[in-house]
């Protein structure tokens, strides 16, 4: 069901067949989508609940091509939104109704993998998983998996800065990207960070990661790679209260371990889960914990014993450690397949994204149960929860009316509760079209102006993903919510779910 | 000289310099005043605005005024078994004399220790600022969770931006244990055989988290897991070393003698680059990605600079008398666009260019 609410396309007006003469000068036929139904695939990404079409689709296969796409549209003050494989949760990739949608899809070549050095150069269209599957032979991996991994895309990942289960130890995207080929929208082309550790002038590496299309398009990217841990093994363990749960992550944190991974499913989520994966998790915990070790086989042992340990005095009804790599690949499959499980069992589902202090959980969760009866729609919970990283997937019916105007008002409320308690709307999907209001409340309007002057300074005419990721001061002023500083709400004697 | 006591202080004082166009130049502890490029501008002294403002062991993160000194971070986060994993240098504290650095010097400058190469450099822990930026407004940038991906992450660019695009007001850093246990081992080697070495052992799952090279001399510091750290030691063989805390705090500190010239260069480049054809190597951090050479004030700079790009690096001159840091610039020129793309952002944040300017580049 399209909902156009968010869309932002009123300004600007466009000289289609110029722009149509403009890319066809630049582009072999091939190259260049512009027939209706060609562009109906392109009309979303993995948000589908936000659809437009965009005027065209451009697939080019060479850098040079990029810089002559981005100068057209430069020229004629088209938008331009640059997509990789399109797995975004956030509508960051969704195309502007005026604009082109720039595809790097063609550009999945890996150029180098560098054993000694220890990096891989890619372009953009390159799978994330793609990535450790060449270095593998090296016993080598690039380190940030996010679940999309399959399919996602390095140039995506670095729009998006996205984590992983893994991230807590190994780190996000920009922890892991080293250097980067840009395209501004002029056609100019920078080299952005180096193999070195460290690049001459201001970190624009930092910036540009997670930056969401709105700065540059990526035409090559350089990883790191790291060597693959002789052994993982799991823990997992059940706990008949969440807030137990909760508190065990902080004493595992508390006493000196960083694990490799960390997560938490609560009781709706195991229960949609495990019919369909058979996982072998406990159905009558209210939250399971997955803690995962990796190292050397001394180092897991000496690890496991001791998480083992604090999750014991932290009160799990139930301990559990992966016997073999197959059964610690059963143990994360649940996990892994937490997404497309609750998918089973509702027509459709909303997946938030907020981050929060793991020790405000608890009192995340009890307000999203009071919630699902302020919305009439059921929530299932996973949580990265070494990272404070909470995704909420609300479960809804789109064929029915009102249904997604609840499930949409449900996220708003959880996301503004999350910067209420001290975190952030979006921990690694990023803002997107799907969070631009909620950037009202986490942001104020000085520091919003601060991110439309850095976006100026990159984008002066402000082609590059129009609409996205930082709201207008305007769009603010009409959704009506006041940022949220340090935790000062307005009218504060009163309650708050 | 300003002195700031207060963020009140410290927006009062960007305002006025703001409305007279006179240049501030920020000082904490003034014990990185040798680094960058020109010192010009009225002193804006914000040591005494300091403290602690929170700290949350299990949450990872620690919040601080910028004139906290990094001995007292230091110091809090030691009492939970944590620690700044970056290992900043504090140049001075205890036996230098001065206090020694301040967290806001430290992000600003964004030099990083021995365990950089283990564990990110100081741009990698820092989680959010705030930042009184050139026209006297504060922001609020990031937070004090891990992962935030809302809005441009502003508050790693501030990391080694010298003070140019705002006063670092407060900063947030994420904060990680101690490692359990730690082994020193030596090695007899030249300078080619210890960038082989430590780019042979960065590709294999060890818990290397320090290197050092110097005069036939190869250290590396092992840390993590005690199994790890044992197997690791049985494996690699070399000596145990003697005293290795002083060692290895000498190098953080830059007072080993490796470190004694002037002026000295700092080389980032490729781990597996090969020696650049330069007289003059001192040191070799990092796994090989970080080389120190002792210069020579008459000599030929810009072959220096030259050297370090060809081998896909940069150049610092790191310590040198502030006339030849002010002739040669401090650090490797940007191309012409890339320079103009650090004017536009230097402006998005300090339109009438008073914060430090020529610290970075001469050119704002």
């Amino acid at each position: 069901m399209a909902n156009m609410s968010k869309n932002n396309n009123a300004v600007i007006s466009v000289d289609r067949e110029a722009l149509e003469r403009g890319l066809r000068r630049v582009l072999p036929a091939h190259c260049l989508l512009l027939g209706e139904e060609d562009l109906r695939p392109y009309e979303c990404d993995g948000l589908t609940a936000y659809r437009e079409l965009p005027l065209a689709v451009c697939l080019p296969e060479t850098e040079a091509q990029v810089i002559d796409v981005l100068r057209t549209c430069h020229q004629l003050g088209v938008p331009v939104v640059a997509r990789g494989a399109g797995t975004g949760l956030s509508g960051g990739a969704m195309p502007h109704a005026q604009g082109v949608v720039l595809s790097l899809a063609r550009f999945n070549k890996i150029l180098r993998v560098d054993r000694a050095a220890r990096i891989a150069v890619v372009q953009p269209g390159v799978r994330n998983l793609a990535v450790s599957e060449a270095a593998a032979p090296f016993g080598l991996y690039y380190a940030p998996d996010p679940s999309s991994q399959i399919a996602c895309t390095l140039g995506g990942n670095v729009a998006e800065n996205s984590g992983g289960v893994h991230c807590l130890k190994y780190g996000l995207t920009v922890h892991n990207v080293l250097r980067i080929r840009v395209v501004s929208i002029e056609g100019e082309v920078f080299e952005i960070g180096s193999e070195a550790p460290d690049a001459a002038g201001y970190d624009l590496l930092a910036l540009m990661i997670g930056s969401e299309g709105m700065l540059g398009v990526v035409t090559e990217v350089t990883v790191k790679l790291v060597p693959k841990p002789e052994l993982a093994q799991v823990v997992m363990a059940s706990f008949a209260d969440v807030a137990k749960a909760g508190d065990a992550v902080a004493a595992i944190i508390a006493a000196g371990i960083i694990p490799a991974g960390l997560e938490m499913m609560d009781k709706a989520a195991t229960a949609a889960v495990e019919p369909f994966v058979k996982a072998g998790y406990d159905m009558n915990a209210e939250a399971i914990l997955l803690c995962e070790s990796d190292g050397t086989p001394e180092e897991v042992a000496e690890e496991i014993a001791r998480v083992t340990e604090v999750l014991k005095t932290a009160g799990a009804s139930d301990i559990r450690v992966s016997q073999s790599e197959a059964e610690r690949l059963r143990f994360w499959a649940g996990r892994k397949a937490a997404f497309p499980a609750v998918g089973r069992i509702t027509p459709d589902y909303y997946c938030m994204d907020g981050t929060i202090p793991r020790k405000r959980l608890a009192e995340m969760l009890s307000s999203i149960a009071a919630m699902e009866s302020k919305y009439g729609l059921r929530c299932a919970n996973v949580f990265h929860a070494g990272d404070g990283n909470l995704h909420p997937l609300i479960m809804y019916d789109a064929s029915k009316p009102g249904d997604w105007e609840r499930a949409e008002a449900f996220g708003a409320e959880i996301l503004e509760l999350s910067v209420a308690l001290g975190g952030s709307i979006t921990g690694e999907h990023g803002v997107g079209i799907e969070k631009i209001n909620q950037m009202c409340v986490q942001y104020a309007t000085p520091e919003l102006e601060a991110f439309h002057r850095v976006k100026a300074a990159f984008d002066e005419p402000g082609l590059l993903n129009p609409g996205k990721a930082v709201p207008s001061l305007h769009r603010c002023a009409e959704y009506g919510r006041m940022h949220v500083h340090h935790g000062d709400v307005k009218f504060p004697e009163l309650e708050r779910f | 000289m300003l002195k700031a006591h207060s963020l009140d202080d410290i927006v009062a004082a960007v305002r006025n310099a703001n409305a007279a166009h006179a240049p501030l130049r920020i000082r904490g502890a003034g014990s990185k005043d040798f680094y960058g490029g020109l010192l010009a501008g009225e002193v804006l002294d914000v040591a005494a605005y300091r403290g602690i403002v929170a700290y949350e062991p299990t949450e990872l993160y620690i919040t601080a005024k910028c004139g906290t000194p990094l001995a007292e971070i230091e110091a809090a986060l030691a009492e939970k078994g944590q620690m700044l994993a970056f290992e900043p240098p504090h140049f001075g504290g205890a036996n230098g004399g001065s206090a020694g650095a301040t967290v806001g010097g430290c992000v600003a400058a964004g030099l990083s220790g021995p365990r950089r190469q283990q564990a990110g450099a100081v741009r990698d822990f820092v989680l959010g600022v705030k930042l009184v930026d050139g026209t006297g407004q504060m922001l609020n940038f990031g937070g004090q969770v891990m992962k935030n991906v809302a809005g441009y992450d502003v508050s790693r660019v501030i990391a080694g931006s010298l003070g140019t695009l705002g006063v670092i007001a407060e900063v947030t850093l994420k904060v990680l244990p101690k490692p359990v246990a730690e082994t020193t081992l030596v090695f007899e080697c030249d300078a080619a055989e210890a960038i082989r070495r430590l780019n042979e052992w960065g590709g294999q799952p060890l818990p290397v988290s320090a290197s050092f090279w110097h005069d036939g001399q190869l250290w590396l510091r092992l840390s993590g897991a005690r199994a790890a750290v044992e197997a690791a030691t049985g494996k690699l063989g070399g000596n145990p070393a003697v005293n290795p805390e002083n060692h290895w705090n000498s190098i953080r500190e830059q007072t080993h003698p490796a470190f004694a010239a002037s002026p000295l260069w700092r080389l980032a480049l490729p781990s597996t680059a090969p020696s650049p054809a330069l007289d003059g190597l001192r040191a070799i951090e990092w796994g090989g990605a970080l080389r120190w050479y002792a210069g020579d004030v008459d000599g030929d700079h810009a072959a220096i600079r030259v050297a370090a790009n060809r081998l896909g690096g940069h150049a610092v001159l790191y310590r040198a008398p502030e006339s030849l840091r002010c002739r040669e610039g401090a650090f490797t020129p940007l191309p012409p666009a890339l320079l103009a793309l650090h004017r536009r952002l230097k402006k998005a944040f300090d339109p009438a260019g008073i914060l430090n300017p020529g610290r970075l580049y001469a050119e704002f």
